[in-house]
């Protein structure tokens, strides 16, 4: 069998078993999200915590209570970052300095997990299991809950009742993220990811060198940073490294966890609307975007242009040969797809345009299918600024889902929208036009593209990286920090405003004249307006670097 | 008396905090390292520690190392890992990718005599391609096989020009500086558009130049696969290709005084295909092919 076709049964095989959880799981989300029964330990759990699981939220409530969960793992986890050398099970690392802990506080609170540190050389095993794995946990959790907040704006009206933060983010990170962990994990284990406490143990190799042979609690890590689409390695070298993803098939079951939930998500729209259809449109949205991408990549990579790759005559710089170059190819579009940032393969190496689709990805918004809740509701904002379009361009008010989106909504998508490419451009002009630039490690369209992916992946709370540029400074910690804040809350913020307003709404009923959201024109126009927006937003950037480089 | 609602608010918050804190942080990696601590998890948890005959753990199977003795020489007698990027090699203390672009294609060559801040000579950097061209000829003198790759010298480096034209980007060629090859170097050409080209002098700025890589008359498909001479994303990698592994089965078997079809059917035996037939690509482990040959084909 050819590379190719091997390439094309995996994609196929991951479509099959991601459609299949889209029905089941997508359910099971579902009923998590919309049941009224409390279990015996969630009771406990709200009685510690000292909330009343009975008492819905307004939206700003909601936020706050968002805004507040977030500010203090931010402030634990940092501390804890700080103090790690004073905290047993340290492996004798000192604390972390303080630029560099709150970038990495910042971005393990944002679910970017970018990583200016590496894992072996910088953290102990209590950080990254009891620092760092937590907000694995909870800020995919805090994601999913803002998306099914947002969904009952649409569902509910003439309501001021959102639902409740703390029954939401209990409610998801015990019923649906740690049952798949505890599963995935055992799964990992025998596959060969390690899981222990060891420090690692010494041996003297085969030729009488000495090899550090590293231990952790990394099974258990690494489901949840593909689960909850979170991204940071245990080790530096993410899912390249033999302990993190030792087999073709682990690699296979990691994207598989990377996809799941996302791509689940429009089930659990469509059934909280009551309307399934509307979720399979959002599917279709995403999935005409992701399948596009998954073969540009693979194409790329496959074809091998560029001078360095054509000396070698394949692009396996950077790549595993466990692998090869398709599944890592077909790995490096799931991970940018969706808000996840892992890597099994090393991006800076790819081929110039096999780089550039990764970049693209993360400028769409991260909706195709995004991180865990973020791309659900990052690809509703989308859609509500679809309707609005078809709206201008027939001079109907716009509805969707029975709301009206009048001026006071079109203002929060929109503004919902410029926030990251804002936050990207100016991230990028502070640098480039600085003595930050220097930082960068290939010169030329390539050093420019390796900035321009720093902060895409920052602010689109990504936190893949093209690497080659030195990030672990003060600057770029601060600055890289500040957008990974900046492009996870206040997104947020209009997300939650918006839906409050949605569902203060009387539904309007469907008329001769309503747009049908759930037919192929409407998928089309969705899929339009995405690369429309990022086209418009990005092509100058791009023609900078990667299309400078590749044409 | 109630406490102002946010105050109220971010002590629930770091509540919440600490009891996740115990739940996810402690209670469930101590629950999967207890299960992984059973029977048939036990030593994949542990690192999948392998060792030789004489029952001393010489390493993990999952990850790779240098066959190498102590001045960094290859040990013909062993199968021969990939590059590494990780530390000085196959060091897990500090895995990582060469992250090198696709047009790393000049190199920075060291100026004699030269010191940086801390007294270390200069020892310039190496591009991508440079890197990609000395392992191809190495790889090819070791094996007995041809080294040459497009886009590379024959002395193993980047084959790569600075062109001056007469008027910044068009005009007439004026000056030609082969620019990976530090004089008295034999240009890789004679001449470039009728202009005699030049060796480079280190330390000389030619970025007024155009970049300009020859591609030159080799093979498309070299003779040394592709992963000989490219660096893995772990720098851990403890496989090689199928294509890799067969390259070095001549040597391996004339240095150990054995029969090539005994060491080839080792090969095999280490040879791991698709996972169900169409994840991943084959590739042979290197570490616990060289402990197959220890055992069974002892060096004479």
């Amino acid at each position: 069998m050819s590379t190719t076709i091997a390439g094309v049964f995996f994609v196929l095989s991951l479509v099959l078993f991601v459609a299949l959880a889209y029905r089941w799981f997508g359910d099971y989300i579902f009923r998590v999200v919309s049941g009224t029964r409390h279990s015996a330990v969630e009771r406990v759990l709200y009685r510690l915590v000292g909330v009343n699981p009975a008492g819905e939220q307004t939206w700003p409530v909601y936020a706050r209570s968002v805004f507040a969960f977030s500010l203090l793992s931010l402030l634990f986890l940092y501390g804890f970052l700080r103090l790690q050398s004073k905290l047993p099970l340290s492996l004798g690392f000192p604390g972390m300095s303080p630029h560099q802990g709150w970038n990495t506080a910042a971005s393990f609170v944002t679910n970017t997990n970018w990583q200016s540190y590496a894992g072996e050389s910088t953290l102990g095993h209590l950080v990254q299991m009891s620092g760092l794995a937590v907000q694995n946990f909870v800020s995919a959790a805090v994601g999913i809950a803002v998306s099914v907040a947002f969904v009952r704006g649409f569902a509910r009206s003439r309501t001021q009742a959102l639902g409740n933060f703390w029954v939401d983010l209990t409610r998801i990170t015990l019923r649906v993220l740690l049952p798949v962990s505890v599963v995935a994990a055992i799964v990992l284990i025998a596959g060969g990811v390690v899981q222990n406490l060891s420090g690692g143990t010494d041996v003297t190799t085969l030729t009488g060198g000495t090899q550090h042979i590293p231990g952790g609690p990394v099974a258990s890590q690494e489901v949840i940073k593909e689960l909850g689409t979170n991204g940071g390695g245990f080790y530096n070298a993410n899912s390249a490294h033999p302990f993190e993803n030792p087999t073709p098939w682990t690699n296979w079951i990691e994207i598989f966890l990377i996809l799941l939930i996302p791509f689940a998500m429009p089930r659990v729209f469509g059934r909280m609307v009551g309307d399934k259809r509307q979720g399979h449109a959002i599917l279709a949205v995403m999935v005409i975007l992701a399948v596009t991408s998954v073969i540009l990549v693979n194409t790329f990579e496959l074809l091998h242009n560029g001078t360095v790759p054509t000396a070698v005559h394949a692009a396996t710089e950077g790549k595993e040969v466990r692998f090869g170059v398709s599944d890592s190819a077909t790995f490096a579009a799931a991970t940018t797809l969706t808000s996840t940032g892992a890597v099994n393969s090393f991006l800076d190496s790819y081929t110039a345009l096999g780089g550039m689709v990764p970049m693209v990805n993360m400028m769409l918004g991260e909706v195709a299918p995004g991180g865990v809740g973020s791309g659900l509701y990052g690809i509703l904002m989308l859609a509500v600024i679809t309707v609005f379009v078809a709206g201008l361009m027939v001079g109907r008010t716009p509805e969707y889902l029975g709301k009206k989106i009048s001026a006071r909504e079109i203002k929060f998508a929109s503004i919902y929208f410029l926030i990251t490419p804002v936050t990207v451009l100016i991230g990028m002009a502070a640098t480039m036009s600085t003595k930050y630039r220097e930082t960068m490690l290939n010169v030329g369209p390539h050093g420019f593209s390796e900035v321009l992916y720093a902060f895409t992946s920052a602010a689109n709370n990504n936190g893949s990286a093209f690497a080659g540029i030195t990030v672990n400074d003060q600057w770029w910690d601060t600055a890289t920090g500040l957008c990974m804040v900046i492009g996870r809350f206040l997104p947020m913020v209009f997300v939650l405003a918006l839906a409050g307003s949605l569902a203060r709404q009387r539904p309007v009923p469907a008329s001769a004249g309503t747009l049908p959201t759930h037919r192929p024109l409407f998928i089309g126009m969705v899929v339009g307006v995405v690369i429309i927006l990022v086209a418009l937003t990005f092509l100058p950037a791009l023609a900078l670097g990667p299309l400078a480089e590749g044409l | 008396m109630r406490l102002p609602s946010w105050i109220s608010q971010h002590l629930a918050a770091l509540r919440a905090v600490l009891v996740f804190t115990v739940i996810l942080g402690l209670a469930y990696p101590f629950l999967m390292t207890g299960i992984a601590q059973l029977p048939g998890l036990r030593d994949n948890a542990n690192g999948s520690v392998i060792q030789t005959a004489d029952g001393r753990d010489v390493g993990s199977s999952l990850i790779g190392q240098s066959f190498t003795d102590a001045d960094g020489n290859a040990v013909l007698t062993y199968f021969q890992s990939r590059p590494s990027a990780a530390g000085d090699g196959y060091d897990p203390t500090s895995t990582a990718a060469s992250n090198l672009g696709p047009e790393s294609v000049e190199d920075t060559l060291p100026v004699p005599g030269a010191v940086d801040d801390e007294g270390n000579p200069d020892e310039g950097s190496q591009s991508l391609l440079t890197q990609v061209c000395a392992r191809s000829l190495e790889v090819g003198e070791r094996e007995g096989v041809s080294g040459a790759r497009p886009y590379c010298t024959p002395d193993g480096v980047g084959a790569v020009l600075r062109v001056f034209y007469s008027s910044g980007l068009t005009g007439s060629v004026t000056r030609a500086v082969s620019v990976n090859q530090a004089a008295p170097a034999t240009p890789f050409i004679a001449t470039y558009e009728g202009v005699t080209v030049e060796s480079a002098k280190p330390g000389d700025d030619y970025s007024g130049g155009v970049l300009v890589p020859i591609r030159g008359d080799a093979p498309a498909s070299p003779a040394v696969p592709a992963d000989a001479v490219t660096a893995s994303g772990s720098g851990l990698d403890p496989h090689i290709s199928a294509d890799y592994a067969a390259l070095q089965v001549t040597r391996v078997a004339r240095e150990r005084g054995a029969d090539p079809a005994a060491v080839r059917e080792l090969v095999d035996a280490n040879t791991t295909g698709r996972a169900l037939g169409f994840m991943g690509e084959p590739a042979v482990n290197v570490l616990q092919l060289n402990l197959a040959l220890d055992r069974d084909l002892p060096a004479r």
